[in-house]
């Protein structure tokens, strides 16, 4: 049977992918960021998991504004890297699971959460960043990977509840795939950040801590928080940390924390990140 | 944290947020072609074209003048208010060679230089008046 055997939450900040990208990671900017993902490297090169769900949000390039879904299930065998505005980032390609991807879209369908079927897409720096940050730079990434995508630009994005409830209907999807699997599920983007209009740069250092303690302790406090909290007390893109709430779904009742960092800044971004253990 | 909002009658709760255009979807409407013109910007051909003759390379998306008006002169917040969205927004920084942190400097009025130096003072403070417009009246 495959189980999701962790939860890695973790923002996503473009700037970041660059920053390895041109190789900045000793700057003194950078230092105290890549420290902080030591551990998860370390942890994850010893889990070797097969299959890792990559919650995380399209940044206008896989999707332009024609269509737009709420929640895209990624169910190719590969996937390339998108040209963002200067270049698409020099990483591998990434490889999919097609075969348990459409068994999750028939499980999560008939469950009543109604997929959107993609079939072709590039995936940007809401994806791949988080590879990178966990993976490094190796020549082939070591997972497959499905690609779950989550309208977070245009306003609503789903709500927190609504998301946490698809975070375990995932779980029931994989755990009913009969192959012996061991997955990973990320959460990506946040924590607090706005990077539109003259409140841009808005940081609550606050919310986020309050964030990461509700995680493993009272997930359903945290699936409440209402659409205009986020973007009120946490920054316009703070909307992103619903995703969080996915992951933390697709893990069951019982967690433990293994690993958590906070810092900030990242280009506009207070950078989090969290590894649980499903208990 | 509360989940109660002090809303202006008839606008959505959200308008209550100073210095923020939140992306709705009367907002995408509106912005529909001049967020299809950003999204051209992906392709190096298309910026190329566009940098050789802006105002040509805007006739082909049927927005309208002031939001081309608003491209040309780059004036960011314009094009949030017009139903452009950050990250499409960003596309047409990123065609003139800038960064992320140079477009919010811009929509925030200060120097790039001040913007990285506030983020790395750990950025905007929600306790000066940027929670909601109400409060900042009362």
């Amino acid at each position: 049977m495959a189980k999701i055997i962790a939860g890695i939450g973790t923002s996503h900040t473009p700037a970041i992918g660059a920053a390895v990208d041109l190789g900045r990671t000793g700057d003194p900017y950078w230092v105290p960021l890549f420290k902080g993902y030591e551990p998860s490297k370390t942890w994850m090169a010893e889990l070797k998991p097969d299959v890792a769900i990559v919650v995380y949000n399209d940044h206008v390039n896989a999707f332009d504004f024609k269509i737009i879904p709420t929640f895209g299930l990624g169910c190719a065998a590969e996937f390339p890297i998108a040209d963002e505005g200067w270049g698409a980032r020099p990483v591998p390609i990434v490889k999919g699971y097609p075969e348990l991807a459409a068994h999750m879209v028939q499980s999560l369908v008939l469950d009543e959460f109604d997929m959107t079927i993609v079939n072709e897409m590039q995936l940007d720096h809401g994806l791949t960043v988080p590879l990178t940050l966990l993976y490094g730079q190796p020549k082939a990434w070591p997972v497959r990977v499905i690609p779950l995508s989550v309208n977070v630009v245009q306003y609503p994005a789903p709500t927190g509840h609504r998301c946490y409830a698809l975070g375990k209907a995932i779980k029931k999807a994989v755990e009913s795939w009969d192959e012996d699997l061991k997955v990973v599920i990320f959460g990506t983007g946040g924590m607090s950040h706005q990077i539109q209009g003259p409140r841009a740069g808005l940081i609550n250092k606050k919310f986020d801590t309050a964030f990461l303690d509700g995680l493993a302790r009272d997930p359903e406090r945290l699936a409440s928080i209402q659409p205009l909290e986020y973007l009120r007390d946490a920054g316009a893109e703070a909307i992103e940390l619903v995703m969080w709430l996915i992951m933390r779904g697709a893990l069951g009742k019982n967690v433990r924390e293994v690993h958590r960092f906070y810092h900030v800044p990242a280009s506009s971004t207070a950078v989090g990140h969290i590894i649980l253990e499903a208990a | 944290m509360s989940n109660k909002t002090e809303a202006f009658e008839g606008v959505p709760d959200y308008e209550d947020i100073p210095g923020t255009w939140v992306f709705d979807a009367q907002r995408a409407r509106k912005g529909y072609h001049l967020n299809a013109f950003f999204y051209s910007l992906m392709k190096a051909e298309n910026r190329a074209e566009f940098l050789a003759d802006e105002r040509k390379y805007l006739q082909k998306f049927p927005m309208t003048d002031e939001q081309r008006d608003a491209v040309m002169k780059r004036a960011w917040n314009t094009l949030l208010e017009l139903g452009g969205v950050s990250y499409a927004i960003v596309k047409l920084a990123f065609t003139d060679k800038k960064s992320y942190q140079y477009m919010a400097s811009q929509m925030v009025g200060i120097t790039e230089k001040e913007y990285v130096q506030m983020m790395q003072a750990g950025g905007r403070s929600l306790d000066d008046g940027w929670r909601s417009k109400s409060e900042r009246n009362r």
